[in-house]
């Protein structure tokens, strides 16, 4: 995506991660560059393995390193190169600027520290205020999310799931952040639960302007809550547009294909369309399109470097 | 359900309780259903509804509390030693995590070929080997993978393990627990369209329980809705979509994220979680959730056919 910093909030440039264990170097991103408006939701969407986690905790600077290495790439926000920012730095603007909510609420939270606890924590940390300011900041945060201020001192096995994620998204948003990665936060929860989440997170972004990045594999939360799509296959976005240009016209041969396979609730169908085969193998990437070895439109011409093309008005896809 | 011509699988009132410190557990309370040969019963509910509990009871992995199941005119709910080993042989299930529900320690061979190891269903060791192959060969697996782990595999492979383990015997039923939850949408097409072919080519019968509607919708000719070890609702699969009568089936139905941008639905949110199935009140167990409770959803429910093989268990669904 071409680079304009005007309204760009969050610009990530070129960005390549690698993963190297015993000799072996896996490209779990190879040259990812996208923009996130003020205010906006931009969905990462892609199977497992696509790369959009990596991607996430690069911007947010917990990549374990080693074995991860970026090795290519700027991520700006506000102007401020955030790989270039030092660990001490960072640590600051983590949790206050940019938050990240997890997948699993089972695993995000700390099994043997009280619920509010953990919510006042970031706050304490993060601003000038005495444990009791803190703690108030906690309950309210708590309410917000739904959850009465009574349950303030219970432990996490005493919560649901869906009242786990919203334990996580409280702590997220304690510090009322600019940024905020959700890493599939509703997919470890039952569709109805889901749709109370989803509602919650989009009128609590509404009401503060938080940018959010959201990372899903699910079309349908896409659909729902983001503004624009970024469809990553294989550490690489092959598609980039608004929400209307990707789900209306996608150009993509993989993004068609994901539409394609889905099972179509308003339709009587019999047989399902998959796409053929399995995602590429990351320490041994195909040349060219690494689409291409599943690709019903193949043809050596696809094994070529695959540039960039616009499709006008911001709609961007990789594939000649 | 009304009499079918010749079901394959009758259950009759089952009910599963578990006696917990905190209570008795109302797993499954007074289920009855019934599943003609050759086709698809879809089992659709939310986590902790029972559904699981529901299967493994049917197949008699777990003894059930009371009630009858009737497989093949035959009651089975109280089955010996040795016609278990009979219904093992004819009914076989699925399971959802093909990380966990593999032998880590098997390599694909073994894992295939025990069934028919253990039930003496050969006649040398090549007959045995010509099984396995053609069992892979049938789900799809690469016969060269014989003599590999589960680790080497990816979840769409394991799956496809998972379902050559479980059609070995040639069973005539098996219960599908949630086949494709752990899959990308891409592979989960793969696999769907696997089993809806097993089933043409062996006029398989299958109860498919998951908690994805859309899928149900794809596979099923009937489906089952369940809310804490009840069912709510029963219907033939296009109608549910077309006309859900219970409440909350309209509200599962309405919180299924839709991809079709432009025309989304009105989502019903419902208030606050499953209640716990420890102990439920006598009357509706939705009611404490339900937009539309009165003071007579207190009362016990029960199923009432309200169309042509439609049931619904909610006094006001017509009305609604």
């Amino acid at each position: 995506m071409p680079h304009n910093k005007s309204d760009a909030f969050l610009s990530v440039q070129g960005l390549a991660v690698e993963y190297s264990s015993s000799g072996e170097v896996i490209h779990a991103v190879n040259g990812v560059s996208f923009d996130l408006k003020k205010g906006g939701t931009l969905g990462l969407v892609g199977e497992t393995g696509a790369g959009k986690t990596t991607i996430a905790k690069a911007i947010i600077g917990i990549l374990p390193r080693p074995p991860a290495n970026v090795s290519a790439g700027e991520i700006f926000m506000n102007g401020r190169d955030l790989l270039k920012v030092d660990n001490a730095q960072m640590r600051k603007v983590r949790g206050k600027e940019i938050s990240m909510i997890f997948q699993d609420p089972m695993t995000a939270l700390n099994p043997i520290m009280r619920v509010g606890e953990q919510i006042a924590e970031a706050i304490f940390r993060h601003e000038q205020v005495t444990k009791k300011q803190a703690e108030d900041k906690g309950k309210e945060m708590l309410e917000m999310v739904g959850i009465s201020t009574e349950r303030y001192r219970e432990f996490p096995h005493q919560f649901s799931g869906g009242m786990k994620q919203r334990v996580v998204i409280a702590m997220a948003l304690a510090c009322n952040p600019s940024l905020i990665l959700a890493d599939e936060p509703t997919t470890a929860l039952d569709v109805t639960i889901q749709a109370q989440v989803l509602d919650m997170i989009r009128s609590l972004k509404n009401k503060y302007g938080t940018s959010m990045l959201m990372i899903t594999h699910d079309l349908g939360v896409v659909a729902e809550i983001c503004d624009d799509v970024a469809v990553v296959y294989a550490g690489e976005i092959v598609e980039s547009g608004s929400k209307e240009q990707i789900f209306t016209s996608p150009k993509h041969p993989y993004t068609v294909g994901l539409f394609k396979s889905l099972p179509d609730i308003n339709s009587d169908m019999e047989r399902l369309n998959p796409i053929d085969g399995l995602p590429p193998d990351p320490s041994n990437l195909p040349a060219g399109c690494s689409f291409g070895p599943r690709c019903p439109n193949f043809s050596p011409k696809c094994q070529d470097h695959i540039k960039l093309k616009d499709a006008g008005n911001g709609h961007f896809y990789r594939c000649w | 359900m009304s009499q079918a011509p010749s079901p394959l699988l009758e259950v009759r009132n089952l009910k599963k309780h578990f006696n917990t410190p905190k209570g008795l557990l109302r797993a499954v309370d007074d289920v009855s259903l019934t599943i003609e040969k050759g086709k698809t019963l879809g089992i659709v509910g939310e986590s902790g509804c029972g559904k699981s509990t529901l299967g493994r009871a049917i197949i008699r992995l777990q003894d059930s509390t009371s009630g009858e199941i009737i497989f093949n005119g035959e009651d089975i709910t109280h089955a010996g030693k040795k016609r278990q080993r009979w219904i093992n042989e004819n009914m076989q299930i699925i399971f959802q995590d093909p990380f966990s529900s593999l032998n880590p320690r098997q390599t694909l061979e073994e894992t295939i070929s025990e069934p028919i190891l253990i039930s003496k269903r050969f006649k040398s060791k090549a007959e045995l080997l010509k099984e396995t192959e053609r069992l892979m060969d049938l789900v799809g697996l690469d016969r060269r993978l014989r003599r590999a782990y589960p680790h080497e595999l990816d979840g769409g492979r394991r799956q496809r393990v998972g379902i050559a383990r479980a059609l070995s015997l040639k069973p005539q039923f098996i219960v599908c627990d949630e086949p494709v939850s752990a899959l990308d949408v891409s592979i989960q097409a793969q696999v769907l369209n696997l089993l809806l072919d097993l089933q043409k080519a062996a006029g398989l019968t299958y109860m498919f329980i998951t908690h994805d509607l859309s899928v149900v919708r794809h596979i099923s000719n009937d489906i089952c809705v369940m809310y804490l070890g009840q069912l709510v609702e029963t219907s033939p699969s296009k109608e549910l979509f077309k006309k859900p009568l219970h409440p909350y089936t309209k509200a599962l139905l309405s919180a299924i994220p839709s991809i079709d941008i432009y025309h989304q639905r009105e989502r019903i949110i419902l208030k606050g979680e499953l209640a716990s199935p420890i102990d439920p009140k006598p009357g509706c167990r939705f009611a404490s959730r339900c937009l539309h409770a009165r003071e007579k959803c207190r009362e016990p429910q029960r199923l009432v056919e309200v169309l042509p093989n439609h049931y619904v268990s909610c006094w006001r669904a017509e009305a609604l």
